[in-house]
C-alpha cells in the first residue's frame, strides 16, 4: 500500500489479466506492491506460492512474462521492470491459475522429492528418461515459456572505449566518478539501475547535510554536464575480460511502450581502468517456511518505503542480526507504519524508537496460505505468535564480488563483516572501492569512492583532488546467524527450492565440496545465480561438514552477471547477418531469367537456367552441357578468388607457393598451379596468368580464395621476407566469365574490338583484349574440355557483358550454363573441385605426383616426400563409370570389391563426385580407390549405407571423355 | 581479449585469426630429416606461462604477429611481426 503521496504520472498496467494502478518511476515490483499484491509466483519445484523477495537483479522469486505474441518474454525479474503504461505481465509455473495451482499438489510429495531425487528416481528402464520423465519433469518444473514465434524484436550490439569505467552509481560509485570526471578523465558510468544513486535512494541517509536522494540528483547531474563523462543508466556491467574489456547489457526501450529503438543493446566497453563500485546484497536467514509471500529482506522494505512511498505491509515484523533491523523499524515508524516486532538474534542490542524489541531472539514459524498471516518466535523472554502481514529479513551483506572472479579470482572471506570480500588485483586495472569492498557505512563507501578514482586518474597521468561529502559513518555490527532450527523446510535458494535439509543431504552423501553441492541440489542456479543465497547455501554446507566458511569456499562466478538474451548477444547476426551474401555482377540478370542461386560460401552462383517445358533440374543441366559441348555456353566465374601479385620477386615468390614452377612460365601464358600445405597435402589449385615480366594474377578456388589469401600473407611475412613482393585480392574488382564451346571463338569476335585467331591464341595463352573500348583480360582457359576463354572486365561492366555474352551465346545455339551444368563438364573431364582436395589428399593422391618440382624448395615440399605418403596403397584418384549406364552412383558411397562384406575393414576408397553424363550417356564419377591407377577396367561396388544404394562401378581413368584433350587445344 | 598490433595499435581480438605457435617460423630446411620437420609440423609444448603466438590482423592490415603472453594470467606482454629480427 502506497504510504507516502506519489508525484509521478499515474500509469496502467495488467498482471494477471487484472488491471492495476501505479505512477512513473515505479518498478513492477513496487507497483504491485503498493497495489497489495503479494502473490505474483510458483516456485520453481514444488510450486509453493512465492512473492516479492527484494527490489533489485538478485530477485529469485518474482519472475514473471511481459508482452505477448512474438516479443513475449519470459522469466523478467518484476523488480527490475519499469512500469510503462499498458504493461501486459502474467504469472508463470502456475495453472490454471496463480492461486489454484494444480501442481502445488508437489509440495506435498516433496518428502519424495529431496535433492537429487530425479537421479535416484528415474533412473530405469533406461528409455524411459527421454520419453518420458524428462518431459515430465520438464513440463512441472518451469520458469517462463517462450512465445515459439521469430522475435520481431531489434536487438543491438556497440562498442565503447573509456578511460575509466566506473561501474555502479551508488554512493561510492557517483563519488569515484565526480573524482575521475573533475580530473578530467574520459569516464563512462554504468548502472543497472533507471535512476543512479543506488542505495542512496533507498535509505533515509543524508550526506554533506542534504537528503541522500538529492545529493545523488546532484552528483549525476553535474556529472550528465561533464563532456568527458558519458552516464549510462539500466546499463548492466555483465562480465570482466581480458585487456580491460567488460560486456555490459543496456536496455535501450524495454522500458517504453512503443519504440522504433532496438530493445536491448550488449556493449563491449573497454576501459584503461576500471572502478567497480557494485555495491552489497542483502541475504537471507533460513528459519522455517521462510518462503511466504510478505517475507522479504529488510533492505527491500526500506527500499519500497523510502524510494516508492509503499509499505509491503500493515504490521510489519523484523528479524535480523545486525543493525539494520532497527534501521528498517525506523524508517517504518518515521512514515506511520506499525512495526509489530524488531527480532534481534543479538543479546546486547537496545531499541532506537518505540517498538517491541525480542533479543536473543529468532522466528520459528511462519503461518498463511497465499500470504503471511503471523510468525512464531523464541526470544530471551520465552516463546509467542505475532501478527503480521510483512516480515523483513536481514542476515547481513555480501559484497557483490562476482566481477572481481571473472578471471579466475577467488574472494576470501572478512570475518568482520561475515561475508567474502573481492582480493586485490584480481582483475588488472580493476580497483574495488565502496560496500562492494566491504566498506559498509556511506562515509566509507563515499571515501573508498574518491581514493579509488584519484589511484586510477594519478596513474593515467591527471591530477585529481578528493572532495568528499560528510555521512553517516555508523559501525556495521554483525553477529554470524544463518539458519535457525524448527519445524518445517528452511529455505536458502528461493528460486531454486533448495533448502537446509538439502545441502545436509548432499554432505551426508559425500557431495561435500562446494561445486559437488551446488550440482547435488541446484542451489544458485537459473536466473538469479544465487546472488542472496549462495553465501547462506555456504555456511550451511560448512556447518554440516565441519568445516570453516573459507575453507569450504565458493562455487566459481562466470558471466554474465544478470541473464543476457542470446538475441542481444547475437543482435546484427541473424539471418543475412549471419552470412552476409555476396552477389556477382550477373546476379539479377540470373534471377531474372529464373535460375535457382545456390551458396558458394558467402557467394550465389546460379544453379541452371530453366526453360519452359523443362520439369527437372537435370533437363536443364543436361541442356547446358549440350550448349559447351555443341555449341558454345556462358558462364559467370567472377567468384573465383583473384589476386594480383606483383614485384620483381614475383616469380620467385609464385616458385614458394605452388609446388610447381612458374618462374619458367612466359609472359602472356596461363599455368595450372597446384597449392600444398607445409604439411604436404593439397591445399588449392588454380590458373595462374603471367601478365608481365612482374606481374601475375592468380586464380583460386571460391571456397579457399580467403584462406590462400591469408596464406601469402603468411608465406611473405613470415617464411620469405626476403622476397620483394606485393600482392592484393581483385575479386571484386573483376568480372569473369567462360566462354566453353566449339563456338566459343566465333561468338568472342562477335563481341570483341580486334578479333582472335587460334595462331595468337593458343591454349593457355593470355592477353590484354578491348570490348567495345572497355580494356579487358582473356585467359584461353578450359574447366570443360572445350575450346575455352575467360573473358575479364572491370566489375561495373560485368551485368552488360553478361547480357551481351549470352544474347551472342544463344544467337549462335548455346547459351548460359549453371554450376549444375559446370559441375558435369568438369567431372566428364576428370577436372577436380575441393570434393576431391578435401584436405586430407596430397598430389599423390591425385596422380600430380610430379608435378611437385623437386628443383626448388617450395611449401609442402619436404613434407609431400615424407613415408607414407607416397604409398600404393593410399586411395587415389580414378574415374568411375557405371557398369549399367542407368545405375545411379551417389557421392560419399565407399567402394568394395565385389563380395566383400562391405565394412569398414574392406573399404578400398570412396567416391567424390557423381553426376550423369549427356555426353556420355552414363552415370560417372569421380573417387578415390587404393592402388587406383593399376585398376583400371576392375569392377568394384560402390556402397552407399546412408542411402541404401549398391551400384557396380568400372575403375577407369579419370578423364573419361577427349582423354587426349584435343577439344581444348583445337 | 586486446592484442597490439605493431601497425594498428591495440585492436580487438575479434580482428585477429589465431595461428598457433609460433614455433612455425623457424621452418626447417627441405633435408633437414623426418624428425625436424615433423617437430616443426605437429609436436608442441603446452606451456602454463608465457606463450610465443602467431595470430594474422585478418580484419585490420593483414600483418602476422608474434604475440607474446601468458596462458595463466591471460597478460600479453607485446607483440611483434613476424618479420622483425627475432
Amino acid at each position: 500500500m502506497r504510504v507516502i503521496k506519489p508525484t509521478g504520472t499515474p500509469l496502467t498496467f495488467t498482471f494477471d489479466g487484472v488491471q492495476y494502478r501505479g505512477v512513473e518511476g515505479d518498478t513492477l515490483a513496487s507497483a504491485l506492491l503498493a497495489n497489495g499484491v503479494k502473490l505474483v509466483g510458483r516456485s520453481f519445484k514444488y510450486h509453493r506460492p512465492r512473492g516479492i523477495v527484494t527490489a533489485g537483479s538478485e530477485e529469485p522469486n518474482a519472475l514473471v512474462t511481459i508482452g505477448t505474441g512474438p516479443s513475449q518474454e519470459p522469466n523478467v525479474r518484476a523488480t527490475t521492470v519499469q512500469l510503462f503504461n499498458g504493461l501486459e505481465a502474467r504469472s508463470q509455473n502456475a495453472w490454471p491459475s496463480l492461486k489454484r495451482d494444480a501442481m502445488a499438489v508437489n509440495d506435498l510429495a516433496a518428502p519424495f522429492l529431496s535433492a537429487g531425487f530425479y537421479y535416484k528416481t528415474f533412473m530405469w528402464p533406461k528409455a524411459f528418461w527421454e520419453k518420458l520423465y524428462e518431459p515430465i519433469i520438464r513440463r512441472a518444473a518451469g520458469l517462463g515459456a517462450l512465445s515459439g514465434e521469430a522475435n520481431s524484436d531489434t536487438y543491438e550490439k556497440a562498442f565503447a572505449h573509456c578511460d575509466v569505467l566506473v561501474i555502479g552509481a551508488g554512493p561510492a560509485g557517483l563519488m569515484a566518478a565526480l573524482t575521475a570526471g573533475r580530473a578530467g578523465a574520459d569516464v563512462i558510468v554504468a548502472d543497472e539501475d533507471a535512476v543512479m544513486g543506488g542505495r542512496l535512494l533507498a535509505e533515509t541517509f543524508d550526506v554533506d547535510g542534504q537528503a541522500g536522494a538529492d545529493w545523488a540528483a546532484d552528483a549525476v547531474a553535474e556529472l550528465a554536464a561533464m563532456p568527458n563523462v558519458r552516464l549510462m543508466p539500466r546499463t548492466t556491467v555483465t562480465g570482466a575480460y581480458d585487456q580491460g574489456t567488460f560486456g555490459a547489457l543496456e536496455e535501450v526501450s524495454r522500458h517504453v511502450p512503443r519504440s522504433d529503438a532496438p530493445r536491448e543493446c550488449f556493449w563491449r566497453i573497454t576501459a584503461k581502468r576500471s572502478i567497480l563500485c557494485a555495491g552489497a546484497l542483502e541475504r537471507p536467514i533460513a528459519f522455517p517456511n521462510n518462503d511466504r509471500p510478505g517475507i522479504m529482506m529488510a533492505s527491500a522494505v526500506r527500499a519500497y518505503l523510502n524510494r516508492w512511498g509503499v509499505a509491503p505491509g500493515k504490521a510489519v515484523t523484523i528479524f535480523a542480526n545486525n543493525d539494520d533491523a532497527h534501521r528498517t523499524a525506523v524508517d517504518l515508524m518515521d512514515a506511520g507504519v506499525k512495526v509489530a516486532g524488531v527480532i534481534d538474534s543479538r543479546a546486547d542490542v537496545a531499541a532506537l524508537g518505540d517498538y517491541p524489541l525480542y533479543t536473543s531472539g529468532a522466528v520459528i514459524g511462519t503461518k498463511g496460505r497465499h500470504a503471511l498471516d503471523s510468525i512464531t518466535i523464541t526470544h530471551a523472554g520465552g516463546t509467542r505468535e505475532l501478527r503480521t502481514d510483512c516480515l523483513a529479513m536481514s542476515g547481513g551483506w555480501n559484497p557483490t564480488v562476482h566481477l572481481t572472479c571473472h578471471m579466475n579470482g577467488r574472494p576470501q572471506w572478512d570475518d568482520a563483516i561475515q561475508s567474502f570480500v573481492p582480493v586485490e588485483g584480481a582483475i588488472p586495472g580493476m580497483v574495488v572501492a565502496g560496500a562492494a569492498n566491504g566498506q559498509m557505512s556511506t562515509a566509507a563507501c563515499l571515501q573508498s569512492g574518491a581514493q579509488a578514482a584519484c589511484a586510477v586518474a594519478t596513474e593515467l597521468g591527471l591530477s585529481p583532488v578528493a572532495d568528499v561529502p560528510s555521512a553517516e559513518d555508523d559501525p556495521y555490527r554483525i553477529e554470524p546467524l544463518w539458519q535457525v532450527d524448527g519445524k518445517g523446510r528452511k529455505w536458502i535458494d528461493f528460486q531454486n527450492d533448495v533448502h537446509v535439509k538439502d545441502i545436509k543431504l548432499s554432505a551426508q552423501e559425500n557431495f561435500r565440496s562446494v561445486e559437488h553441492m551446488k550440482r547435488y541440489t541446484t542451489q544458485g542456479m537459473a536466473t538469479d545465480q544465487g546472488k542472496s543465497s549462495n553465501v547462506v547455501a555456504l555456511a550451511v554446507l560448512a556447518d554440516a561438514t565441519g568445516r570453516g566458511i573459507p575453507e569450504t569456499g565458493t562455487t566459481t562466478f562466470r558471466p554474465p552477471y544478470v541473464p543476457v538474451s542470446i538475441a542481444a548477444m547475437g543482435a546484427g547476426s541473424q539471418g543475412h547477418g549471419f552470412a552476409p551474401k555476396r552477389l556477382t555482377t550477373s546476379h539479377h540478370a540470373s534471377v531474372a531469367r529464373g535460375a535457382p542461386m545456390i551458396e558458394a560460401g558467402l557467394w550465389y552462383r546460379p544453379s541452371y537456367f530453366p526453360h519452359p517445358g523443362e520439369a527437372t533440374w537435370l533437363e536443364s543441366c543436361n541442356r547446358e552441357v549440350g550448349y559447351v559441348r555443341n555449341a558454345v555456353g556462358v558462364c559467370d566465374v567472377s567468384t573465383l578468388g583473384k589476386i594480383d601479385i606483383q614485384g620483381p620477386d614475383a616469380a620467385a615468390f609464385l616458385d614458394f607457393v605452388y609446388c610447381n614452377t612458374f618462374s619458367t612460365l612466359k609472359e602472356n601464358r596461363v599455368r595450372y598451379g597446384l597449392m600444398l600445405r607445409e604439411d604436404g597435402h593439397v591445399m588449392d589449385d588454380g590458373t595462374t596468368a603471367r601478365l608481365g615480366a612482374d606481374h601475375y594474377v592468380m586464380t583460386t578456388t571460391t571456397a579457399a580464395a580467403g584462406q590462400v589469401m591469408t596464406h601469402l600473407d603468411w608465406v611473405s611475412q613470415a617464411l620469405r621476407p626476403d622476397l620483394d613482393v606485393r600482392f592484393a585480392s581483385v575479386t571484386e574488382q573483376w568480372a569473369q566469365f567462360a566462354v566453353a564451346g566449339p563456338q566459343a571463338r566465333e561468338l568472342l569476335n562477335s563481341v570483341l574490338d580486334d578479333a582472335v585467331d587460334g595462331d595468337a591464341w593458343p591454349f593457355m595463352s593470355c592477353g590484354p583484349v578491348s570490348i567495345g573500348g572497355v580494356k579487358g583480360r582473356l585467359f584461353r582457359i578450359s574447366f570443360s574440355g572445350e575450346h575455352a576463354y575467360e573473358l575479364a572486365v572491370p566489375s561495373r561492366y560485368g551485368a552488360s557483358l553478361f547480357r551481351l555474352l549470352t544474347a551472342q551465346a544463344e544467337a549462335l545455339g548455346g547459351g548460359a550454363y549453371g554450376m549444375e551444368a559446370l559441375n558435369v563438364l568438369r567431372i566428364e573431364k576428370g577436372f577436380i573441385t575441393h570434393a576431391e582436395i578435401h584436405g586430407r589428399v596430397t598430389a599423390f593422391d591425385i596422380g600430380f605426383d610430379r608435378m611437385v618440382s623437386q628443383k626448388k624448395d617450395c611449401v609442402g615440399n619436404a613434407a609431400s616426400r615424407r613415408p607414407g605418403l607416397l604409398e600404393a596403397e593410399r586411395p587415389q584418384l580414378v574415374g568411375l563409370k557405371a557398369v549399367d549406364p542407368k545405375d545411379k552412383i551417389t557421392a560419399g558411397a565407399h567402394l568394395f570389391v565385389e563380395g566383400a562384406d562391405p565394412v569398414s575393414a574392406n573399404d578400398q576408397g570412396y567416391v567424390s563426385s557423381v553426376c550423369w553424363s549427356p555426353t556420355l550417356g552414363s552415370h560417372i564419377g569421380l573417387g578415390f580407390v587404393a592402388d587406383g591407377p593399376n585398376r583400371m577396367g576392375e569392377h568394384i561396388v560402390a556402397v552407399d549405407h546412408v542411402r541404401g544404394v549398391r551400384t557396380l562401378v568400372e575403375v577407369c581413368h579419370p578423364v573419361q571423355f577427349d582423354p587426349e584433350g584435343e577439344r581444348t587445344r583445337g | 581479449m586486446r592484442l597490439p598490433c605493431p601497425i594498428c595499435g591495440e585492436r580487438d581480438r575479434r580482428e585477429f585469426y589465431y595461428q598457433g605457435d609460433a614455433v612455425a617460423l623457424d621452418r626447417p630446411a627441405r633435408d633437414a630429416g623426418g624428425a625436424a620437420w615433423d617437430d616443426y609440423l605437429h609436436n608442441r609444448d603446452n606451456p602454463a606461462g608465457e606463450t610465443r603466438d602467431l595470430w594474422h590482423h585478418a580484419a585490420g592490415c593483414g600483418a602476422w604477429i608474434v604475440v607474446t603472453r601468458d596462458t595463466v594470467t591471460h597478460a600479453v606482454s607485446g607483440a611483434k611481426l613476424v618479420g622483425a629480427k627475432r
